[in-house]
């Protein structure tokens, strides 16, 4: 099946070309990255823009660089990027453990990080690690630069804070100490979205973050699980006391992937198993990253 | 719009529309029909080409991205003969139908320049995307951890 729209399509060599490029079709300009979401939506007559503004050639936007405690990533960084980078494995070896459950080899490829959260929809992967992570959301557009903290990133299904005329030009993260974990129930690897999916950064003094995909329209964390288990140690008791929460804060669907009662009951036992190995990677104890708990 | 890329080594200057995708215009256009029209959606692997070195889903690329680019298929992999890969896969009788073959033996070819000694969870993570009705899949496995490093004899 082919594209049945007509749109025009340009590639800007410059970031204020391609901030130009949307601000003449206001609301009607789309921007192409990695695509893997963009062209399956085109294909199915989900999005109609008059203008598709590829990014790809802008400068600056694929690089992951260190400055300090703070890690930046691109919005042209693939997937694959991030599974290579000795700066990711170094630093935040949670982006590479979530990378690595990403659609396939040939999607991830393609695909960015970025791409991700700016499509937004509720199975992300990115969505659930960079809330556990307070990420920051760098944007440029007509009026210049500003950040967006991810808390107020995901605004509804598919919807964001970024203004139509904005380019994401960067995310970024503080790497200082912590422990996390990506915990994503699929029914099989290589292609599929998240049934379900739990990610976790506990910084010293046990710190938490706990944000969840695929379990409400976007991806969230959950400030009453947080604030339960923040400044204590884990034990028995106190995990099933959070995990007896998860029902509560999720509002998960029934569709073709998974029943809402399937989500919510394997979305406990991940927050169980998750919030175990997260402590553990924190003291450099347990499980490897990369290693799964389901 | 101009489309001036590389097809197997060699170069081509077409003129396609923006909603043009990258598998089609290959196929119709470039004279290649080794990627496979399959679920058109990016995830059954059928229509994976390599491009600059990686694969990719040709069905999720609009052609005018390839503009400048370096594109090969399983066509390109076989001017001098089979590959080695290629013979292992023939060997191991790994294909039936073969409609999954073009993506299934570009997505081991890319993953054996990354890792020439891949572990079994190594092929069978770099194949996951590739969806094969036919043989599941061991023959396939089997073939490809044969022509790693270690599998000679």
């Amino acid at each position: 099946m082919v594209i049945s729209h007509e749109f025009d399509y340009r590639r800007p060599s410059s970031l204020e070309d391609a901030i130009g490029a949307l601000a003449e079709f206001p609301g009607s300009a789309w921007i192409l990255a990695g695509g893997t979401d963009l062209v399956a939506w085109l294909r199915d007559d989900a999005v109609a823009p008059d203008l598709v503004v590829d990014i790809k050639d802008v400068p600056g936007l694929a690089d992951i660089a260190l400055d300090d405690r703070t890690l930046s990533i691109g919005s042209l960084v693939t997937f694959t990027d991030l599974i290579e980078s000795d700066l990711i494995a170094d630093h935040a070896p949670l982006l590479a453990e979530m990378a690595e459950t990403v659609g396939s080899t040939g999607i991830r490829n393609r695909a960015t990080l970025v791409g991700n959260i700016c499509s937004a929809v509720p199975s992300c992967d990115a969505g659930p690690v960079l809330l556990a992570y307070d990420a920051a959301v760098h944007l440029a557009g007509p009026a210049g630069e500003r950040t967006v903290d991810i808390n107020d990133w995901f605004v509804g299904l598919r919807q964001t804070a970024r203004s139509d005329d904005e380019v994401v030009t960067r995310v970024t993260i503080d790497v200082r100490s912590h422990g996390g974990i990506y915990v994503k129930l699929m029914r099989y690897a290589g292609e599929d979205l998240a049934q379900a999916a739990v990610a976790i950064v506990v910084r010293p003094d046990h710190d938490f973050r706990v944000a969840f995909g695929a379990v409400a329209p976007t991806p969230f964390r959950s400030a009453r699980i947080e604030d339960a288990l923040r400044g204590k140690a884990l034990d028995a008791a106190l995990v099933g006391r959070v995990v007896a929460l998860v029902a509560d804060e999720i509002s998960p669907i029934t569709d073709m992937r998974a029943s809402a009662e399937y989500r919510t009951r394997m979305t406990e036992v991940m927050l169980d198993r998750g919030l175990w190995a997260a402590v553990g990677r924190l003291s450099g104890e347990g499980l490897r990253y990369g290693e799964r708990v389901i | 719009m101009d489309l001036n890329f590389t097809v197997n080594g060699e170069t081509w200057a077409l003129d396609v529309a923006p909603a043009d995708v990258l598998l089609d215009v290959l196929r119709e256009k470039a004279a290649v029909k080794s990627p496979k029209i399959g679920c058109e959606r990016g995830d059954c692997g059928s229509c994976t080409i390599i491009m600059d070195g990686r694969t990719v889903r040709s069905c999720l690329v609009l052609a005018v991205e390839a503009d400048g680019h370096e594109i090969t298929t399983v066509e390109g992999l076989s001017f001098d003969g089979l590959s080695r890969l290629q013979g292992l896969f023939l060997s191991n009788n790994s294909f039936q139908c073969g409609f999954c073959a073009p993506g299934i033996v570009l997505a081991a070819t890319e993953l054996l320049e990354r890792k020439p000694n891949p572990s079994r969870h190594d092929v069978q993570e770099a194949l996951a995307g590739n969806l094969c009705r036919c043989t599941g899949y061991e023959p396939i496995i089997e073939a490809v951890l044969a022509a790693g490093a270690g599998g000679d004899q």
